[in-house]
């Protein structure tokens, strides 16, 4: 481990003295494009600092807490004394999948191939591929994530050395479902900042689960960026699985690129977490692409969530589709910031955005905003949000058959969530998802279920004698 | 089993029900007749535990237990069920679902072990030959999308499931045509038994055609007015509300 903090040091002074002891080493395999980008980027981050909540973008979202932490930064993070099988364990009957994780923000491999690798689909670290795909790192590293106006994505870049890299050729349909599960489990306080590329030739199709686990109740800040570029007439299925612990932050920022006739649709699924920020930014970058970009969000206690949607329409002819879905109880804070530029060409441009929220508890706080920023004629726009408690009706309808308060509670919570795990196209996926909202909803699901070490016991919140298996 | 003394009842301090009085025993039909807005709704929401109410005065006993202690679910489990006017769509809950945990709670509230699958499954595939619903309920989302007959005949389905001892059906005539309303009495009629009551909410005497019931009362102004036989019914139907009206002036 590297960079220990010593008191009196902020965590920026922290990354800019890491900066410069690390900057050789970091940037040792940069085509000549990268290396200056690196530079622009940290100079990016040096001018801009750490997000805090006088910007607009994040005035309701405050990392000062989570940046007080006193950090390391792991670098080469020690793997020596883990048990591959207990990291790679996945509790879903039949939900088979190739699967790499990042471990402390150390790419691993189970060892086992990937079948569609004759086929020249390439899963391997990014920094593998910064030494053995230079051409396609030159082409697309950095191409699409925003290291001028954001500044955690430009320290991400500037830092940006482990990660996991995928590359599908042209015309080639990956069968197999690639996840990506990001574990962290450290004594220390890390922070860590994954670095992910995704590369869809033409008329490929991808599927792509991207898992963050906490194994333990160690506080941590993940600031992970993945640029997924689409190319023409492929076809991207993503989904982000997000169960972290309540003392970790974890901003997850994702930059698509969307060439003509490609089609998206990419899901955040926010089960657990202390404070989770997804950025999700899509370009409609060619005539005729598509993107459905949905999320579900279940926050209780103090956590808080964040979706900040950008749909960029910039070719004719596009459509795109949010749909945002929370449930926020007891002291719980969210916020939907979903903006939707048209830009003058793009005429003909179909895009839709919906955010819902139900709170539980009067405590419980979500801040929604849309704003659509049209410059073409041509356009069909809409938005909504709407927050609002439990339909009183329902719950007498419900309960007027027997069911108790508490459980109608619980199915129409369900419910309300259903409408976006249903939408969840594969279906293996979709059980395992289902089984974790109910499990969520029931107050049994724990980022410590899977640890084999249990070392704090969680205090266990009611737990519902409803049968809710056979939905 | 159902005994209603001088209730009197109100919603933000208007008083809606002023002294009904209701006698039900096992094995009757009741019909409850009445102008709009004269509480027939309130009385059927009040019965089966809506909240939204205030009980003033009076007491309601079921079998016994004095019903208005009782939380919606408990009164539910006690044999009370309440066929809506207004079926509420849930998106996402299956009818199987939302009937299967009711069976199982209601069984819970007497000691009993939930219901095995098949078992379930096979009930409900019973109920809805008896009822003549040949939809494939199982797995669509309680009342999404359902047309108004639909709604109403999935009331008396769910009635059918949870073998209620007393039905209180609130106007699941209003919105149905000839023959869902045939379908709806039918089904009624075939859970008729000596040992279970139905009151049932009705403008119209047309629902009476085909549920016949024993006893007609008048509801009007928060009071039952007159009660008689079914003869009744027929009479009002002659000769409107405004005869009552008269009557009573």
């Amino acid at each position: 481990m590297d960079g220990t903090i010593t008191g009196g040091t902020t965590t920026q002074e922290a990354l800019l003295r890491l900066w410069d002891e690390k900057r050789d080493m970091l940037g040792i395999s940069d085509p000549e494009r990268v290396a200056q980008l690196r530079q622009n980027a940290m100079q990016g981050f040096r001018n801009l600092g750490f997000p805090h909540t006088k910007l607009e973008k994040w005035r309701n979202t405050d990392l000062s807490r989570m940046l007080g932490n006193a950090f390391t930064f792991p670098f080469e993070a020690q793997i020596e004394n883990v048990d591959l099988d207990e990291v790679f364990k996945c509790d879903v009957p039949g939900f088979n999948t190739f699967m790499v994780a990042q471990y402390n923000g150390r790419y691993i491999e189970r060892g086992n191939r990937l079948a569609d690798a004759s086929r020249g689909v390439i899963v391997c670290s990014l920094s593998e591929a910064f030494s053995k795909h230079a051409d396609l790192i030159e082409k697309h590293f950095g191409r699409y994530a925003d290291v001028e106006n954001n500044s955690l994505t430009a320290l991400n870049t500037a830092f940006a050395k482990e990660g996991v890299f995928i590359y599908v050729p042209d015309n080639v349909e990956v069968t197999e479902i690639i996840q990506v599960v990001n574990i962290i489990n450290s004594d220390e306080t890390v922070f860590l900042q994954p670095r992910n590329l995704v590369i869809a030739g033409r008329n490929s199709s991808l599927k792509l689960v991207q898992c963050d686990d906490s194994i333990d109740d160690h506080p941590g800040f993940i600031n992970a960026v993945t640029e997924v570029y689409a190319g023409e007439n492929s076809v991207i299925d993503h989904y982000k699985l997000q169960n972290k612990n309540d003392r970790s932050a974890l901003v997850n920022s994702m930059y698509f690129q969307l060439e003509a006739g490609s089609s998206l649709s990419t899901n955040a699924i926010s089960l657990n977490g202390g404070l989770i920020r997804n950025e999700t930014n899509v370009k409609l970058n060619g005539r005729g692409s598509h993107a459905d970009v949905l999320g579900v969000y279940l926050m209780d206690r103090n956590q808080h969530v964040d979706n900040q949607v950008f749909i960029d329409h910039a070719m004719p002819d596009c459509t795109s589709n949010e749909l945002f879905k929370g449930i926020l109880d007891d002291h719980a804070s969210g916020v939907f910031n979903g903006h939707i530029l048209v830009r003058k060409d793009a005429q003909r441009t179909n895009a839709y955005q919906n955010n819902k929220n139900i709170l539980i508890s009067d405590k419980a706080v979500i801040d929604t905003k849309p704003f659509l920023e049209i410059y073409a004629d041509d356009v069909k726009c809409s938005h909504g949000a709407t927050v609002g408690q439990l339909d009183p009706e329902a719950m007498f309808y419900l309960r007027s058959r027997g069911i108790s308060q508490d459980n109608a509670r619980m199915l129409l919570m369900y419910a309300f969530a259903a409408e976006i795990v249903n939408r969840i196209s594969i279906p293996q996926l979709r059980l395992r998802i289902d089984d974790l909202v109910k499990k969520r909803l029931r107050g049994e699901l724990s980022v410590c279920d899977q640890c084999v070490l249990h070392c704090n016991a969680r205090e266990q919140k009611v737990a519902f004698e409803i049968d809710m298996s056979k939905i | 089993m159902l005994s209603i003394k001088n209730l009197r009842v109100s919603i933000n301090n208007k008083e809606i029900l002023k002294g009904v009085n209701l006698e039900v025993r096992p094995g009757e039909v009741h019909a409850i007749m009445g102008p709009n807005g004269t509480g027939k709704s309130t009385l059927a929401s009040v019965i089966s535990g809506r909240e939204i109410f205030t009980v003033d005065e009076g007491e309601i006993l079921y079998k016994g237990k004095n019903l208005l202690d009782m939380p919606v679910e408990d009164r539910a489990s006690e044999g009370i069920f309440l066929g809506f006017q207004y079926p509420v769509e849930i998106p996402g809950v299956s009818i199987t679902n939302f009937m299967r945990t009711a069976v199982n709670e209601q069984r819970k509230y007497h000691g009993l072990d939930p219901m095995p699958a098949n078992e379930f499954l096979a009930k409900m595939e019973e109920k809805k030959k008896m009822l003549e619903i040949h939809a494939k309920l199982a797995n669509r989302s309680v009342n999404e999308g359902f047309s108004g007959g639909e709604k109403k005949k999935n009331e008396i389905f769910q009635m059918a499931m949870l073998e209620p001892s007393l039905a209180i059906l609130d106007e699941t005539d209003s919105g149905l045509d000839i023959d869902a309303l045939k379908i709806v009495a039918s089904g009624v009629n075939k859970l008729r038994r000596p040992d279970n009551a139905f009151v049932v909410i009705t403008h119209y005497q047309r629902l009476l055609e085909y549920i016949v019931p024993d006893i007609v009362h008048v509801l009007f102004d928060g009071r039952i007015v007159r009660s008689g036989g079914k003869e009744l019914a027929i009479e009002l139907e002659e000769k409107g509300y405004e005869w009552i009206k008269a009557e009573l002036v």
